[in-house]
């Protein structure tokens, strides 16, 4: 029983094959996913969160970017834009760019440092079915490299205008994307329900 | 081709939509919970197709005034120019900067409208119990998923910009109410992507072959 999966885009009932290697199972009727195995999935993802910890330190910390007009130069954090987005009176705009780019990615590597650094130690956590949904509900609002982007944009439109200077907290940003996507896309969720299926 | 295949819900089985566990179901059961993780299990994500309507009506709603009312105003010296999301691209194709232009376009306008027509479409289909093209049906949901994230780009410049661009009466960028429509409809067109169960394309299928 174990073994068979109802794929989550069609429902259609399969056997999962076993496999020892890493590399990714699909869906034979609609091509989904199912299951992507990874060699030292837990040990990968925790070092990636750690690392993503750092990195976010950094790009909350230092300056962002600098607009430079001729004398006047002008420095901002990351959070700059969201104080004065409500400083303006759009306290809506500020609350989801706060979410998108600074809580919620916050908030994933936090969970997912509760989940794995006890199951590195062959613990299991507390509430560890919750914490992990909650993960995955947090994924997709997790819009960093939509900020980059984003970020890429606004620097073109000015550029004209002024010249601007990148800080410390941008290329530690940009880290910090790669970081988090690697580290969603090395944990083995499979294996996350193994270990709390044993302990129970 | 189908002959043999067996899907969860026509062997009274639950799949755990948060840790993929088959669970046998009794007769429509009124609460059921996962015995591995604890989840609320569904045998569809409930209601899917009146949620996603009413998210898809009010996202087509707040799509007008995203697009008609001004997302910033620009002050410089004295001088107020506001602009709305097509106003920025026309902008940018004038200045020759046309692969941001082409970026803000896609993402802005072009992705929503595709993702709200998509979605809209996926609905009548299933409504209708269409067993046209199952497979690219599906694989058109999925793009929906992936792609909608990238329309809050524009609210993302807006506020870079609102950050930097702010040297009192030299130049200054104030967000305008057409962000937060913009903004909505993004969000909106998030969740109705989620609440939309793709497994209903598949449904009729199993009923034809009982």
């Amino acid at each position: 029983m174990s073994s068979l999966i109802a794929c989550h885009d069609c429902d259609l009932i399969q056997r999962l094959p076993h496999i020892s290697e890493a590399g990714t199972i699909q869906c034979i009727r609609c091509g989904a996913v199912l299951h992507q195995k990874i060699r030292n999935s837990i040990e990968r993802t925790l070092s990636l969160t750690l690392a993503g910890l750092v990195l976010f330190g950094l790009a909350n910390t230092f300056p962002f970017l600098a607009f430079k007009i001729g004398a006047q130069v002008r420095q901002t954090t990351l959070l700059t834009g969201i104080q004065e987005l409500y400083a303006q009176g759009m306290p809506e705009l500020s609350v989801i760019v706060l979410l998108t780019t600074v809580l919620v990615p916050f908030a994933q590597m936090i969970c997912m440092l509760y989940i794995l650094l006890p199951l590195k130690f062959r613990r299991i956590p507390i509430k560890l079915p919750q914490v992990f949904r909650f993960i995955r509900h947090l994924q997709p609002w997790n819009m960093m490299e939509v900020f980059m982007l984003g970020i890429l944009v606004s620097v073109v439109k000015l550029a004209k205008m002024a010249q601007i200077i990148p800080g410390v907290a941008l290329f530690s940003f940009l880290a910090l994307i790669f970081v988090m996507a690697a580290m969603t896309a090395s944990l083995d969720s499979h294996l996350i329900w193994e270990k709390w299926d044993e302990k129970r | 081709m189908n002959q043999g295949l067996k899907t969860a819900r026509s062997e009274g089985l639950i799949s755990c939509h948060s840790c993929h566990l088959l669970c046998r179901s009794p007769e429509p059961a009124a609460v059921m919970i996962c015995p591995r993780c604890g989840t609320r299990l569904h045998r569809r994500k409930p209601n899917s197709i009146k949620r996603t309507w009413a998210l898809v009506v009010a996202a087509f709603i707040f799509y007008i005034p995203a697009n008609v009312l001004p997302i910033t105003t620009v002050v410089s010296l004295g001088k107020a120019q506001s602009d709305t999301i097509m106003s920025g691209v026309i902008y940018f194709i004038k200045t020759g900067m046309w692969p941001i232009a082409l970026v803000i376009f896609v993402a802005s306008v072009f992705v929503p409208l595709l993702k709200l027509i998509i979605l809209t479409f996926l609905l009548i289909t299933v409504q209708r119990k269409s067993s046209w093209r199952r497979k690219d049906r599906t694989r058109l949901y999925r793009i929906t998923e992936v792609v909608g994230r990238w329309s809050m780009v524009d609210i993302f410049v807006v506020t870079i910009l609102v950050a930097l661009v702010n040297l009192g009466a030299l130049a200054s960028i104030h967000a305008r109410p057409g962000a937060i429509f913009f903004c909505a409809v993004v969000v909106i067109t998030l969740f109705a992507a989620m609440s939309f169960d793709p497994r209903l394309i598949w449904d009729t299928e199993e009923s034809l072959n009982e």
